[in-house]
Order: C-alpha cells, then structure tokens, then sequence
C-alpha cells in the first residue's frame, strides 16, 4: 500500500511536469485519477511491464483520455518504457499523444472522444467470456461522461449478458468542463441508476488507497454482475490551488506553478 | 444479395472460428443460419449501434473478425464516431454491413436510403469499401475480406437481385472488373448495385456498344492506382446509386485529378430530389437520373 501512495505520488509530479513541459491542459481531471490509477497497477490488476501483451492480463482503458499523463506515468513508473520517455509527450511525432494511445506500450485503447470506454470495454469483456478465460476488463471513466448515452447502451448489454469480469470505475469529481456535473446534467441519483441497470454498485472514497485496494480485492462484488465502483474524488487533488477548480481542466502550470505544486507533493 | 451474404458468411465461418456476427435487431429471416449454427459467435446486441460498434471493436481487439449488421443508416451515420475512432483508427477486423444500399428500401423513405454512406465510410483512412453489384460479387467480395482482415464496409441491396456473373469473380481493391466487353473506348464503371443499372444502360442503342466494369472493392487507398486503368479509355461513365456529393464518381474525379491522364469521367449519380419522395426503388432511381434520358 505504501508502495502504490509512492507510486501515485510519483504520477501526480510526472504529470504535472509533462503538462507544463508540453504547455497541455487537463492536469485536474489527471490529478483526480491518480490513486485509483495506483491502486489499479500497483495492486489490482495483474500485467506485466515486460510482456504488455501477454493474453492472461487484466485489461485496462481510460475512456477519459483526456487525463491521459496519469496513465502514461503510471506506465513509466512502472516499467512499460523508460520514463525518460514522458518528456516526449505532445511533441512532434511522439507516440505520447495528448489524449490516451494504444500505440504507448501498455495502452489497450485511444480514446478521448468520450462515451467509447465502455462499449469496447464490454466488447473485450464479451470475448473473454466467450473464450472461458480470466482475465478482467476495466473501464476508468469521468462523472460529466455519464451524458454521453453509448454508456448507458453498454451498461443494459453488459447487465443483460451477465458479464462480471467487466469493471466500471467512475471518476466521480463532480466538476466537467465548464462548471459542476450538478448544474449541468444531473447524474444523480448515480449508484441508483446503476442498481437499476443491473449492476453491483459500490462508492468508495476514490483517493483512499487502503479503502479502493480493500474494494477491488473483492471484484467481482456480485457473480453474474458487472460491477460499478463510484469513486469519490477531487478534481486537481494533491496540489492545493488545483482543487476543485474547472481552471485546470484548461489552464497550464507556469514554472512557479510547477513549482509550488511539486513543493506541496514533496512535504505531503 | 442478403441471401448470399449470409450463406457466404456461415460457410466462411466453418472455416474461420474468428468469425463473429452481431445485428442490430435486425435480420428477421435473414440470419438465422448464422445463429443457429453458431449460438457462441451471434449476439443480437438490440436497438444499439453505438455499443453494437464499439463492443464489435472490443472483441476484435481480442481476435474475432466481427459483422455489425444492420439495414441502412443505422450501422453506419448512428454510430459514425464509432467506426472512425474505434474501428478504423485501431486498424480493427471489423467489416460493418448495411443492407438496403442506395433506395432499396423505397417507400420507406429518407431515414432507410442510404445514399450518403460512401462519402461517409470513404473518408477514413484503414476503410475498405465493399460494394458488390451482384450476388457472385458479394461471395467473392466476403472472401477477399476474410482473408485480409481489416476495416471494411460491405454495402448490400436486398434480395432478389440477378447474377452477371457465373461464379465469384476473382476481386482486388481499386481494379476495374470487366463484366462485359464491348467498345473500350466507352466505359461504364458502377459500383455497388449500380451495376444493375450499368446493365440495363447498354440496353439502349446508344450506349449499347460500352464496356462494362464494376468495382466492388474500393478506398481511400485506391485513388492512385485509377490514372492508369483510366487512361485505356477516352470517356468513362461512372454509375452508383448514391448522391453525387461525396460518392464514387466524385472519388474517381478525385484520383483522376491526381493523375496527367486525359479521360473524360463522367458521374451518373443520385440527384438530391430522391430525398424525401416517396416512391419504389425504380421510381425513384429514375427521378434521380441513373437512367439514360
């Protein structure tokens, strides 16, 4: 546990220092998956930096693609390619792209178009059924991305096929683009909803390393259920002037910036 | 044609376990021997294209060669982001088929003629166009897709509709395929059913002397490969049931504009005034100018 709080430490500064370096936006929605990504690769999902293809691992999309650095430093971090190689990111011809890419050792899946994570993730889900293996599928999803209704297409189907190696987690900040998810589309009553469509619903606090890992370990929570993880987080968690703020789904650290926020991370 | 592709499919998919096949909620009468045969490779994934398509992607992320299959728009414009993003983008074995190309499906109206879908599907870099012009070109059209897996559209009529070939010809993607010979200097080119309506062209003494061919495998990539097969010809034709804007013709002005080759080209295709009239099949390829005047 101690390992996956260093390793989602080491992400937020890895983060943080691309998106200054490459001028990009998105850090909030990036430092708000940071520990449920930890969790995941430090924990949770079986893979094997050595052999990112390797048929028996558990598969992992970010249908938020936009949050993309906090995946390719949790790939860095732990051994998918070098992490020298995140300075590339949103260069010329870099395969560090600035919405997530499968052509990144370890990525499954591009996205950042949002609403596509789920269907493929039922798709790959369904194969595996089909074929009696294992291995698990999951789906990190944002709270404004619940608007898109290819989600709600890909929750009946998963509920209806029973697919319980399928794995939803919600990013659940409660801030989208322009101000909060409630003032937008209201997504509430969210695990509700999800009950209603068939799947094993839980809420977890979503940067609580100990709470998620003492969670995950128990997935399936339902046999013959997908299962839904709310996880409760803060937008631009870790860095004091990021948080719960829409600013930083937009705006990029300055030098002072990275600064103050790699100074805050180091005496956190 | 439908009938073809579905018997097409079921004996390809004795022969390839990868075969997958899943509908939109439709098919009645048409699928069911894919579904019978094969329970553990059939999903009807209901009233969904967007999931359709992207969970199509998904297992053809893990293997499968995946059919959507569903009846004009709807495998296509419904879940265009889909295709795009997830299918074409990934390189992913996936060939989306809509059955009820052009106007087939007449009287029902705008919402069933798929008359925009070349312009849509030709855009995508990965994206292979299969549009048979009969039912031989729809077997050998699915066995070239098969045994190059990749991105694909396959473009159907309905049923019923005749053979000008004996057997499945042999199909390679951007080649002219002669149906009938005649005065080289002329050509028709269609593709899709619109070689049905380049038959029925040569039954007027004016362009009875024309040669035939019909392109059933086309994209994006092709374009460069057409200066040369243009350029055995003084004046070609073009014919398919699609709107001029974005359709097949205009992809051959494209690439001819791309080449020195002098060949006149020019476009036979739908009219926007069949958008919105009510009327057959015929009717309304006819309102729309496919025939000779």
């Amino acid at each position: 546990m101690n390992d996956s709080r260093t390793l989602a430490k080491n992400i937020r500064v890895q983060a943080l220092q691309m998106v200054h370096q490459a001028r990009a936006s998105h850090i909030g929605s990036a430092l708000s998956i940071c520990d449920i990504v930890a969790v995941l690769y430090g924990q949770i999902m079986h893979v094997d930096p050595k052999q990112p293809k390797l048929n028996n691992r558990d598969r992992f999309i970010l249908s938020k693609g936009h949050a993309c650095v906090a995946v390719y430093a949790a790939l860095a971090e732990t051994g998918f390619f070098p992490r020298e190689d995140l300075l590339q990111y949103g260069q010329d011809h870099s395969v560090l792209m600035n919405h997530i890419s499968h052509k990144v050792a370890g990525v499954e899946f591009s996205t950042g178009s949002l609403g596509h994570g789920l269907p493929f993730g039922v798709g790959k889900a369904m194969a595996a059924k089909r074929s009696q293996q294992l291995w698990r599928t999951f789906v990190l999803l944002s709270d404004g991305e619940l608007g898109e209704g290819s989600n709600w297409e890909a929750m009946m189907f998963a509920a209806h096929h029973q697919l319980d190696n399928l794995i939803a987690i919600i990013d659940y900040n409660k801030l989208q683009s322009l101000t909060t998810v409630d003032k937008t589309l209201r997504i509430e009553p969210l695990a509700d909803k999800a009950r209603a469509f068939g799947w094993a619903v839980h809420e977890v606090d979503g940067h609580d390393h100990a709470a998620l890992a003492s969670l995950l370990a128990q997935l399936p929570f339902e046999t013959a259920k997908p299962s839904f993880v709310i996880a409760h987080t803060t937008k631009g968690k870790g860095v004091s002037f990021m948080e719960n703020s829409v600013d930083w789904h937009y705006k990029s650290p300055s030098a002072d910036q990275l600064a103050q926020a790699l100074g805050e991370l180091n005496h956190a | 044609m439908r009938n073809a592709f579905i018997q097409e499919l079921v004996t390809l998919a004795r022969l390839h376990p990868q075969i997958a096949l899943i509908v939109g909620d439709l098919g009645y009468s048409v699928i069911e021997p894919f579904a019978d045969e094969f329970p553990d490779r059939f999903i009807n994934a209901g009233v969904a294209e967007q999931n359709m398509t992207g969970l199509a992607a998904g297992m053809a992320s893990e293997g499968y060669h995946v059919f959507t299959y569903s009846i004009a728009n709807f495998p296509t414009f419904r879940c265009a982001e889909q295709i795009r993003n997830d299918v074409a983008y990934h390189k992913l074995p996936v060939t989306v088929v809509s059955v009820g190309g052009g106007l087939a499906y007449g009287s029902l109206g705008y919402s069933h003629h798929a008359v925009q879908d070349y312009a849509l599907l030709r855009i995508l870099p990965n994206m292979l166009i299969a549009a048979p012009g009969d039912p031989m070109e729809v077997r050998a059209c699915m066995r070239y897709l098969v045994e190059h897996p990749g991105s694909s559209y396959l473009r159907l009529g309905k049923a019923g509709e005749p053979n000008f070939h004996s057997s499945p010809p042999q199909v390679v993607p951007g080649k002219w395929l002669k149906v009938k010979t005649g005065d080289d200097k002329r050509a028709l080119l269609s593709t899709g059913a619109g070689l049905q309506i380049a038959m029925d062209w040569i039954q007027t003494s004016e362009h009875s002397a024309r040669t035939v061919y019909s392109m059933p495998l086309w994209s994006m990539a092709d374009k460069m490969a057409q200066g040369v097969q243009l350029s055995a010809h003084e004046e070609v034709l073009t014919i398919e049931d699609h709107l001029l804007d974005g359709g097949f013709g205009s992809w051959l002005l494209e690439a001819r504009a791309m080449t020195d080759t002098s060949t006149i080209v020019r476009p036979i295709a739908l009219s926007p005034d069949v958008c919105g009239t009510v009327g057959s099949q015929t009717t309304l390829n006819r309102l729309g100018g496919l025939y000779p005047r």
